[in-house]
């Protein structure tokens, strides 16, 4: 199977996150850029289904020529290809976005390569959590989309795609090609090994500058939110405090 | 916010290994309401400890380093959290290798279990190295990992159950207050105010941001340092404990691999050096991991996994095993690679405990519990001491080009006269244009550069042929040249010309002067003014912490004249001796004053004629000091000599030195006056008269008796360190310092090899040599003695192989030398009734 992933790079923030002096976005002069875990699950899942029955999984970005780091670090995790649609420094909200996605996944289709049979997005990015792109790409490619997907199985000639919603199982089959947003939890992912790394440090990253367009959401600036202070309660010290955490592991359901 | 003490006997600022160790030593000796603040939670509050590589090799290059990972070993096999492991270092160049065996006979030197090995010999031990890939290894059998959070945790508890401390976690500080005085006077944190006027920075890589609160400058950077932890390692999958295989030190390649349980730590400081101000480090909630594990910057790391992958592809090529854990961890760098420990010289009760790795952490607990407590430290710190730092080492820019530099010398093979680079020149004396026209090869001291010998004097190396000592070995060669023994041959045959401008001068001053400086020194000060006087400073303990010369130059007026290395320790010790009721002071004088030395048999005819002033022997005695008129200018002139030759120390405004030295030279060239480069005057010249240094021979662990430089007459008045000296003289000496010759230089190539210091002295039949108290004998300065011709060793013996004639040996490079003992005692080898500076 065909299959191409797509990744935003994100900022790797902690549990408080700082905004710059003009508030357009996040300082990230001491932080370090990861991808949305979801679409790390992504990647996972893709890697999975080709060391199941072949094929290649490629990774896609859009985003500053950095971005290539983490495509990079998706390489290493298995993917065997990767894409960079390298932006200029403007923003790129989800309508333009979703246009140069669909424009490149048409491009390869066009040029003669073999076209993707699956298209895996994260649920939603860390950073803006749009929730829209992948969506978005499906209506302009015309293709079957399920969002929020967490159970992923092949059928004949298709993928069977679960999900739970508000205690409800859900379960979609569909047709290929067609597009996915998954969710952490589909699977655990893997952390690189030493091959991976060196072999993504020498594969070829394709890219090529898409065309941007306007459109209706535009960025004002960035709040950090005042958020209620955390809390911590202290169950007990020493062993008298047993008796009280395993009564919290219980109640956690993480007990046998 | 009102549960916090209101005061302490003293604030410990920081909750790593450092911080945890002092509180447990200053509680055990015997300190109550102490306070330890730190701003993130126990037990790992986010700093360098938590994310520590945590493995302790014991060989060092200094000595004080090697007695501080030695106490700290220990301190951790009491706590019960060491695992011996042992280690290699494996080379994989000819070069290394060399430096491998040189490093083991250093670990004999100091008694530390040590073995080269062979490839195969290694493969045995780690079965997963590709022995293709190395040529050998040094195996150090007792090198251990420990866990630093739980001793760290286990010494916070001691300190508390017995009632001493009292812990404040989520503290950060806001503030250091200060009295009138300028004293520590309270510490602010964001729980509350704590009235105080002790308070000791153990805070890492934070030390500077704290200490600048207080307008005290702690030089030190934080510097990235690149650790991955792969896994799971199948073959590890049965490992009980933390470590069942040798740590491997991959030194060629700057990187580490070390076993933690299922996974295989590998490290490295082959990277560019990342430097992070103190600043900029993000607070515990902004920080993805903790504060000290910044975010990993792969594309530094990836050329490090290829030579990872080299040593050990089987084990880390498995597609199985992943990279689980990536950082850029921060850790501390001073310029000189040394920790920051003691009071801060700029404000009185503010503690740096510094730059401390996990492998020192408890020893410097102990040494500065010690100290904090006016005790002396068991070992020697004085290389550590925070107030060695010049201005200009202080500074961000000296700091971080240092740190620069260290950082890929991590692993380096490090020479005993290695020089930096960056930042330099930088202090120059008034002859130093001069110098660089006559072929200056320069090294540098405290900043200063200081011509070791000048390429204009290669002429002398025909004249002087066959007396010369050449060495062809590459590293005996470093940093020296036959010049240097032809210089000090002509200066024996006519004078030579030295420049000391990086001599640190003091002056002591005020109607309390001669108390002070009394109380500061051992030798008597109450002299006749124009007498110099050359005296050790001792410690309580009888150590001792310095050795210079004091002129009086009036009744309150003392100048003191040591070295540019130890000079701003020195500046301090006297600061710290002043009579309490301000009647004196001292004054760092160094910048208005550069030293000019004029030394040989023709020394007096070159002054003479070029001064009026009376420079007879009976005009102007061995031992005084006196202003003459000097190229028109007045220089304060002093006779002594530290290379065993007639002449003068001449101290003259920094302005005119140029001029001096043009005077001198206008008027010693027709006497067969020769610059002389530091070469002669630190080494060749000293060996031969020997006369003892500070920080080689003089060190805390030895006391001026067993120096040999015991004088007749204790003087009547107190001063520091004076019971112990005379306990020392009552009893026989447990060390002689013996001067030693080499009889054979033969290797077993056929080379002729030269001992550069730091070597075992063994009997003949090889065995190590130490005294009754336990103390190894080693070569504590080494270097030509190119007038009696033969290679000369110091080393501390113990008395029944102090006598002269006794037949010993060196080992050098895993091979065994023939010397003799020359000298017992501090009698010169060259001219014993010194007959050449007395004429």
């Amino acid at each position: 199977m065909e299959i191409a992933v797509f990744v935003k790079r994100v900022p790797m923030v902690g549990g408080k996150v700082v905004v710059t002096a003009d508030g357009q976005d996040v300082d990230t002069r001491m932080s370090g850029f990861t991808v949305s875990p979801h679409e790390e699950c992504a990647v996972e899942e893709a890697v999975q289904i080709v060391e199941r029955e072949g094929g290649s999984v490629t990774v896609v970005t859009l985003g500053p020529p950095e971005a290539a780091e983490q495509l990079r670090e998706m390489l290493a995790l298995g993917a065997q290809q990767a894409l960079l649609l390298e932006t200029d420094g403007r923003e790129w909200g989800p309508i333009a976005t979703a246009a140069a996605i669909a424009g490149a996944v048409t491009r390869r289709a066009d040029g003669g390569e073999a076209p993707y049979d699956l298209l895996l997005f994260g649920n939603e990015s860390a950073d803006t959590g749009g929730f829209q792109v992948g969506i978005r790409v499906a209506h302009a490619l015309g293709l079957p989309v399920a969002t929020g997907i967490k159970r992923l199985e092949r059928t004949d000639g298709g993928l069977r795609a679960g999900r739970e919603y508000r205690g409800v199982q859900e379960s979609y089959d569909l047709p290929l090609p067609a597009v996915l947003s998954v969710k952490e939890g589909i699977n655990l992912p893997r952390y690189p090994s030493l091959p991976g790394r060196l072999r993504a440090k020498r594969a070829k990253i394709g890219s090529y500058q898409p065309q941007w367009q306007a459109e209706g959401l535009r960025k004002v600036g960035l709040r950090v939110p005042q958020e209620a202070r955390k809390r911590a309660e202290v169950l007990g010290t020493g062993t008298d405090a047993v008796p009280a955490l395993v009564a919290l592991l219980d109640e956690l359901g993480v007990l046998p | 916010m009102n549960d916090i003490p209101g005061r302490a006997s003293a604030v410990i600022i920081g909750a790593g290994i450092v911080g945890n160790s002092l509180a447990f030593h200053l509680a055990r000796l015997g300190w109550t309401d102490l306070v330890m603040v730190d701003k993130g939670p126990m037990p790992n509050p986010g700093g360098s400890t938590g994310h520590a590589s945590n493995f302790i090799f014991p060989i060092e290059y200094s000595k004080m380093m090697m007695e501080l990972t030695r106490d700290s070993t220990e301190q951790y096999k009491e706590l019960g959290v060491l695992t011996e492991s042992g280690g290699i270092e494996v080379a994989r160049t000819p070069e290394r290798m060399t430096e491998l065996h040189r490093r083991c006979t250093q670990a004999k030197s100091w008694g530390i279990p040590a073995q080269v090995l062979s490839p195969e010999e290694i493969g045995k031990l780690v079965p997963y190295l590709d022995t293709s890939v190395i040529l050998g290894g040094g195996y150090f059998p007792t090198v251990g990992v420990v866990d630093s959070l739980r001793a760290g945790t286990l010494m916070r508890e001691q300190a508390q159950q017995l009632g001493a401390l009292e812990v404040l976690s989520g503290a950060e500080v806001l503030g250091i207050d200060k009295s009138a005085g300028g004293r520590v006077s309270g510490v602010r944190t964001t729980r509350g105010d704590i009235a105080t006027d002790v308070a000791a920075i153990c805070c890492g890589v934070w030390s500077p941001r704290i200490a600048a609160m207080a307008g005290a400058r702690i030089p030190l950077t934080p510097i990235v340092h690149q650790m991955i932890s792969v896994g799971p390692i199948p073959l590890f999958a049965d490992t009980a404990g933390e470590i069942e295989y040798p740590i491997v030190r991959d030194v060629d390649t700057n990187m580490y691999e070390r076993q933690h349980g299922g996974d295989m730590e590998v490290g490295s400081y082959a990277h560019r050096p990342i430097i992070v101000a103190p600043g900029d480090i993000p607070s515990n909630e902004e920080a993805a991991l903790s504060p000290t594990e910044m975010p990993f910057t792969s594309d530094d790391f990836d050329p490090q996994l290829e030579q990872a992958l080299e040593l050990m592809p089987e084990l880390l090529g498995d597609e199985r095993a992943g990279i689980r854990y990536a950082i850029n961890g921060l850790i501390s760098m001073t310029p000189d690679g040394h920790p920051a420990l003691g009071e801060t010289p700029e404000v009185p009760g503010l503690w740096s405990v510094a730059a401390s790795w996990i492998k020192e952490g408890p020893g410097i607990g102990r040494a500065v519990a010690e100290w904090m407590s006016g005790v002396t430290p068991e070992i020697d710190i004085h290389e550590a001491d925070i107030s060695r730092f010049y201005g200009h080492q202080r500074t961000t820019a000296h700091v971080v080009a240092r740190a620069r530099e260290g950082f890929n010398k991590m692993y380096g093979i490090v020479h005993p006269a290695e020089q930096w680079e960056s930042g330099r020149p930088l202090r120059l004396g008034p002859a130093y244009e001069r110098e660089r026209e006559l072929g200056a090869v320069f090294i540098e001291t405290a900043g200063w550069e200081r011509p070791n010998w000048y390429a204009s004097n290669e002429n002398l190396l025909e004249r002087y042929a066959g007396k010369l000592m050449e060495r062809t070995g590459e590293w005996e060669s470093r940093w020296w040249s036959p010049v240097i023994n032809a210089e000090h041959l002509a200066m024996r045959d006519a004078a030579g010309l030295v420049d000391l401008s990086a001599f640190a001068v003091l002056d002591v001053t005020g109607p309390g002067a001669l108390a002070a400086v009394q109380s500061a020194a051992v030798s008597q000060l109450d002299v006749a003014a124009g007498r110099v006087v050359y005296t050790s400073l001792l410690n309580e303990a009888g150590g001792f912490v310095g050795d210079l010369t004091v002129m009086r130059l009036g009744p309150r007026h003392f100048r003191v004249v040591t070295g540019g290395a130890t000079g701003m320790t020195d500046l301090q010790w006297f600061a710290a001796h002043l009579p309490a009721d301000g009647t004196a002071a001292v004054t760092d004088v160094t910048s208005a004053w550069t030293t000019l030395g004029l030394w040989g048999p023709r020394a007096r005819d070159i002054l003479a004629s070029a001064t009026d002033s009376d420079v007879s022997n009976a005009g102007f005695a061995f031992g005084t000091c006196q202003e003459i008129e000097l190229g028109g200018a007045t220089v304060l002139a002093s006779r002594i000599s530290y290379v065993g030759e007639l002449g003068w120390e001449l101290y003259a405004p920094i302005e005119l030195g140029a001029r001096i030295w043009d005077t001198l030279w206008a008027a010693g060239r027709p006497a067969g006056l020769v610059p002389v480069g530091i070469g002669v005057y630190g080494t060749t010249g000293r060996l031969e008269k020997g006369y003892r240094a500070y920080g080689a021979e003089l060190e805390g662990e030895y006391t001026i008796v067993e120096a040999g430089m015991a004088r007749p007459k204790v003087k009547a008045q107190d001063f520091v360190g004076k019971a112990a000296y005379l306990e020392q003289r009552a009893a026989p000496p447990a060390a002689v310092l013996c001067t030693l010759t080499v009889d054979d230089h033969t290797s077993a190539s056929g080379e002729l090899r030269y001992m550069l210091g730091g070597e075992p002295i063994l009997s003949t039949a090889g065995e190590r040599l130490t005294d009754a108290l336990g103390r190894p004998s080693y070569v504590t300065s080494a270097g030509s003695g190119p007038s009696v011709g033969k290679h000369l060793l110091l080393a501390y013996l113990p008395p029944d192989r102090a006598v002269e004639g006794t037949a010993l040996a060196v080992e050098y490079l895993g091979e065994r030398y023939p010397v003799t003992v020359a000298v017992a005692g501090a009698t010169p080898l060259f001219d014993p009734a010194n007959d050449r500076i007395r004429c």
